[in-house]
């Protein structure tokens, strides 16, 4: 098999080597401000996305020690899927990576959820991470290599009260991750989700303690563990892995 | 992009484009079929992004699966175009 072309890599650690960059939504801070430096630290420049926290996405990517740049948007924005990949291909390169992070929630009871709650969970988790992966995969296609990872949730395919539009998001986004990844599969492109169980962030603070006794690893995952996931289904060495989950949830879900 | 766009024109970018997608270039003619190119659905997307990017002509899904033949593409690119 002929060897693609390799380029050198922006930052030590050597894992990226191809051209481009990778675009992060939701970067400011948890499990999205790890991601960013993570694929930093494999040498990919990165443009991480932010709604309202300005200061934290800039502290994140003026830490990272190669490119990296910090995009006000919000994604559930029509224009937004176009403004940013237009904007991160102007100062990085192409988007050869695109993570859709960027998630909310908004919980209650199904019999109590209000049209703008279940609305406003769907747009940000699963419409917005449709329209960026469909604007990214145009060019991803045409260069015959790309990487898209959604990250989902284990709730979704597991129940949790509460969390019915959240659930609903995640179980679309797995949905379709799954018949993207077939559509584009011969194109070099591969797309996969990563389901993360309770990871600490500001999204979990709350949560009850008593949750972690149902974790088989007794802990709550730390942004980093699903940073790592990113990490490799970002590099060439899983370029055989496609319309997959990867669920990291200390046992949760076994 | 010039004001009237010709069969001329269009038929070397469709050609070449389809030569990158998949099929030998000696096989492309106008009346060959898709299916004797074993062109697809994902072929014809990125065919229909590359005549967007180079002629400004939006081919959608419903003409896409109307055009059967490299030549009808062409002629619809063209009237598409104009």
């Amino acid at each position: 098999m002929a060897l693609e072309t390799v380029t050198e890599p922006s930052a030590p650690g050597g894992a990226r080597t191809r051209e481009g960059c990778a675009l992060v939504t939701g970067g400011s801070r948890g499990i999205g401000a790890a991601v960013a430096r993570a694929l930093a630290a494999d040498g990919w420049p990165v443009a991480l996305t932010y709604r309202s926290g300005a200061d934290a996405a800039r502290a994140v990517a003026d830490g990272i020690e190669g490119d990296a740049v910090a995009l006000e948007a919000d994604v559930t924005a029509p224009e937004a899927a176009e403004t940013l990949l237009a904007e991160a291909e102007e100062r990085l390169g192409p988007v050869a990576v695109l993570v859709n992070n960027a998630g909310v929630r908004a919980d209650g009871l199904a019999v109590q959820l209000d049209d703008e709650q279940w609305d406003a969970v769907l747009a940000t988790n699963l419409t917005a991470a449709f329209r960026l992966t469909r604007r990214a995969l145009r060019g991803m296609v045409r260069r015959r290599h790309g990487r898209v990872i959604n990250i989902a949730s284990v709730v979704g395919p597991r129940a949790n009260p509460g969390q019915a539009n959240y659930a609903a998001s995640k179980a679309g986004l797995i949905g379709m991750t799954k018949t993207i990844a077939v559509e584009v599969a011969r194109r070099g492109v591969t797309v996969n989700a990563i389901a993360p169980g309770f990871i600490t962030t500001d999204m979990t603070a709350e949560l009850p303690e008593d949750v972690l006794g149902e974790i088989p690893a007794r802990r709550a995952g730390r942004p980093e563990d699903v940073a790592a996931c990113v990490r490799f289904l970002a590099s060439d060495e899983a370029a055989y892995v496609t319309g997959t989950v990867l669920t990291v949830d200390g046992g949760l879900s076994a | 992009m010039s004001a009237t766009v010709t069969a001329e024109q269009v038929q070397p970018v469709v050609y070449d484009a389809l030569a990158e997608i998949g099929p030998d270039r000696d096989q492309i003619t106008n009346d060959a079929t898709w299916e004797e190119l074993d062109v697809d659905s994902l072929d014809l997307a990125e065919l229909s992004q590359v005549v967007e990017e180079k002629f400004g002509v939006r081919l959608k899904g419903d003409d896409v699966a109307q055009i059967k033949t490299v030549g009808e593409a062409i002629d619809l690119i063209v009237a598409r175009a104009g």
